[in-house]
């Protein structure tokens, strides 16, 4: 009972010290420092008023520049420099070490498609979610049944897909979901319409979206709408790199048309899902689209709720279907809000790092940033390289960064 | 919106089945791991987690026939029955792993040396030689049977209250309670007074404060790693629960600061200009006023932290898990187990579902502070 006893110990000497500090500092502050008596009342409780935010704020300021500024710095540093040597600034050494590797560009490679899939797909399955379960009576049961993954551990969550991904030898019954069902395909009709034709079409749909998004984004730069606004050099920059993407998404969509149609699947045999390279990355991405569809749900169902009804009633007096209601009235107007959900899980990614570590640890070829950076940092002991790796991701972060707090001083003025 | 989507009840339908559709797939994996914590090691090796609800047919392993044998009108028998449960109907069975179907129920088998066997469908064995059996191993016998769902709680008592399982999640447990409580309550107490000064006291650079705050929301604690371990190894703290502890308040504190501070900003203003009238001072204001009011949102930002700490796996690696293994939290266990059990499902099932259950609860009995504070931390 040591810890438990300690912890009992750390919150009572931790809540009374932070309490103690604020009343005592206050009193200390009126009382002694600047007393609102005497012939100087008016000036003290007007210097006392000046000092007490930064009493208020003190401890916060201090952990926060602590725990979360000063290690920016102090990583930008450890990067420039060689642990080995002492310490010796060492200039980009580090960054030219770890543009060699191999692994590095795996994990690179991988973390784009880790940027693209799973905020896409967990925006997308959520708005579905969100938009579904707003129109039922049993909707409000469904949503937190959805959303419930969200209080699962990523830990937690390798456990639950690693039996879905299980396998078992070929004359074994299979215990994991994901090859009972492979196994019942048997290369019939029936299979070529599932594995083949579907999957096929819905690819093409997918690269389909792609080329409108490319066309949607597009549009205003190529000049159709100029002088509408002002335009920033950064949104032409966001527009480009949004288009730039679609089209990657396209150029692997139709790779995999083509690779897909004349393949022969192996039928009949278990697959170890997590060794196949590329696909197993995408059912490590399926975790995280699993966990963070839930919560797209919630904040877009609220937004959904928000929308004024008298838009709705209009389109529908004028005849629309309830497909248009929902692609030209409603999400034009939430948005903002899918923007916000969209950033919100793109941070979750760039940090995504348990599921990884649990399920294959990087091997066959799943590799993503944040535990590239843990191996260095703690199995292969490289400070330099490991906070090179760590740059990356707060380089990956920084525009989000800039964009949440111009947005949070634009709504403050 | 309902009066004109009811008189379209195809659509109706449609959306009710597109519903149920995505529930099930996104319960689907989570029962699994629910149902599989409550089979036996033998039921989740032989057949999938979707038939333990069904009665099933399978082959079980071989039983190796005991008994204490007879003198019966001049043969020498042993009887009795291969199972304890009384539901179970075979309909094939063998003696040996070539053939473990060869025979029917009721069958008199002979086994050679005036040896013979028979065995009846609910699992009464007769096995008779002319000469006593002394030591001589006796047959197995492998049987394929229907019996009904089956389920066991050995599993959670193994993992929970076995003192003899060094990979027991009890101590891990506790481990993960003492991690998590503190840091939960220490970052509100020193967030909220900092929220009250950005959200209701003028003083210059507050604006440029909050514009910190916002940005620090997402810097990855990934940087922090390294130079807050050598910050605390050369301070004296170590690897051990106060760093865990003062890494946690540090992480958790942008969060907390911007979610409380946009919460009192919506706090009705003539309340607070009223009790500074009466001359109230801002620590009174703070401790009758301000943080009764922002209860919803300080239960928000609780929950948050509570199931950030309960879940984290990193912070806990870095900060607190030294190489003695004494300080091993539950994420970290069932890293390890994925290592060593990693095919012995009952094990990791169980021992997954005991640190998702309290998150589990919390999470039931206060979704309606988590959905609020979501919807204020990431709705501007």
């Amino acid at each position: 009972m040591h810890p438990a006893l300690q912890g009992l110990i750390t919150i009572i000497v931790g809540v009374g010290g932070c309490v103690g500090y604020f009343y005592f500092s206050n009193q200390f502050l009126d009382k002694v420092l600047f007393p609102a008596k005497g012939e100087n009342a008016g000036r003290n409780i007007n210097r006392a008023n000046q000092i007490r935010p930064w009493l208020f704020l003190f401890p916060a300021l201090f952990a926060l520049g602590l725990y979360l500024a000063y290690p920016v710095f102090a990583t930008l540093w450890l990067s420039l420099t060689d642990r080995d040597a002492g310490g010796a600034f060492v200039g980009f050494a580090n960054y030219r070490q770890m543009f060699q590797e191999p692994k590095f560009w795996e994990a690179m490679h991988n973390n784009m498609l880790w940027l693209i899939i799973v905020p896409a797909f967990s925006t997308g399955f959520g708005l579905l979610a969100a938009q579904l379960t707003d129109r039922i009576s049993w909707g409000g049961i469904a949503k937190s049944l959805i959303f419930m993954p969200m209080a699962i551990s990523f830990v937690g969550a390798a456990v639950i897909w690693k039996l879905v991904y299980d396998t078992r030898p070929a004359d074994q019954d299979q215990i994991g979901v994901l090859n009972a069902v492979w196994l019942s395909f048997d290369g019939g009709a029936f299979s070529i319409l599932f594995l083949k034709i579907v999957p096929v079409l819905l690819v093409a749909l997918f690269a389909a979206l792609m080329a409108f998004t490319i066309y949607q984004t597009l549009r205003p730069v190529l000049g159709r709408e100029k002088g509408h606004g002002k335009s920033h050099w950064w949104a032409f920059v966001l527009r480009a790199f949004a288009a730039i993407a679609a089209a990657w998404m396209i150029w692997l969509s139709l790779d995999a048309i083509v690779s897909l149609v004349p393949a022969r699947l192996p039928y009949g045999e278990p697959q170890t899902w997590l060794t196949i390279p590329f696909w197993n990355s995408i059912f490590l991405m399926v975790v995280l689209v699993w966990i963070q569809t839930g919560f797209a749900m919630v904040i877009l169902s609220a937004a959904l709720r928000g929308i004024p009804e008298e838009t709705i009633e209009a389109a529908v007096i004028d005849g629309a279907n309830p497909f248009q209601i929902f692609f030209k009235i409603k999400v034009p107007q939430i948005m903002s809000t899918i923007v916000v959900v969209w950033t919100t899980i793109t941070i979750v990614v760039l940090k995504v790092f348990d599921i990884v570590f649990a399920m294959t640890n990087g091997q066959w070829e799943t590799q993503v940033l944040a535990n590239y950076m843990y191996d260095k940092l703690f199995r292969a002991n490289d400070w330099g390289v490991g906070s090179a790796s760590a740059m990356v991701i707060m380089l990956l972060v920084t525009p989000i960064l800039v964009w949440n707090v111009y947005n949070a001083r634009k709504e403050m003025r | 919106m309902r009066s004109t989507s009811s008189k379209k009840s195809p659509l109706v339908w449609a959306v009710h089945i597109s519903v149920v559709l995505l529930v099930a797939l996104w319960m689907f994996p989570t029962v699994g791991l629910f149902v599989s914590s409550f089979r036996t090691a033998d039921q989740i090796a032989n057949t999938g987690w979707w038939k333990a609800l069904f009665t099933q047919e399978r082959q079980a392993p071989a039983i190796r026939i005991a008994g204490v044998e007879k003198e019966i009108d001049g043969a020498f028998v042993i009887s009795g029955n291969l199972f304890e449960s009384d539901k179970v109907t075979i309909s094939r069975w063998g003696t040996s792993s070539r053939a473990p179907e060869a025979y029917e129920p009721d069958q008199v088998v002979d086994l050679g040396d005036g040896e013979t066997l028979t065995v009846a469908t609910d699992g009464a064995f007769r096995l008779s030689a002319p000469e006593s059996f002394g030591d001589s191993r006796l047959p197995r016998v492998f049987t394929t049977a229907t019996r009904p769902p089956e389920f066991t709680l050995e599993n959670y008592r193994f993992v929970l209250f076995d003192p003899n399982n060094r990979e027991g999640m009890a101590k891990a447990f506790f481990n993960t309670l003492t991690v998590t409580i503190p840091a939960t309550i220490i970052p509100i107490v020193i967030a909220a007074f900092a929220a009250y000064a950005l959200a209701w006291m003028r003083f210059p650079g507050r604006s440029l404060l909050i514009a910190a705050v916002v940005g620090l929301l997402v810097v990855p604690l990934q940087l922090a790693l390294i130079p807050l371990l050598r910050l605390h190894n050369d301070i004296g703290i170590g690897k051990g629960y106060l760093g865990v502890w003062l890494a946690h308040t540090g992480f958790g504190l942008p969060l907390a600061i911007y979610l409380l501070r946009n919460y009192m900003v919506g706090l009705p203003r003539d309340i607070i200009e009223n009790a500074r009238v009466d001359g109230a001072t801002d620590f009174q204001i703070f401790v009758k006023i301000i943080l009764p009011l922002s209860f919803p949102a300080l239960a928000s930002f609780a929950i948050f932290q509570f199931l950030w700490t309960w879940n984290d796996l990193l912070v806990a690696l870095v900060f607190l898990i030294d190489s003695t293994g004494e300080t091993t939290v539950m994420t970290k266990q069932i890293v390890e187990l994925l290592g060593t059990r990693g095919g012995n499902w009952e094990i990791l099932a169980t021992s997954a579902f005991v640190s998702i259950a309290v998150p589990l609860v919390v999470f039931f009995a206060m979704q309606k502070y988590l959905v609020r504070g979501l919807l204020a931390g990431s709705v501007k």
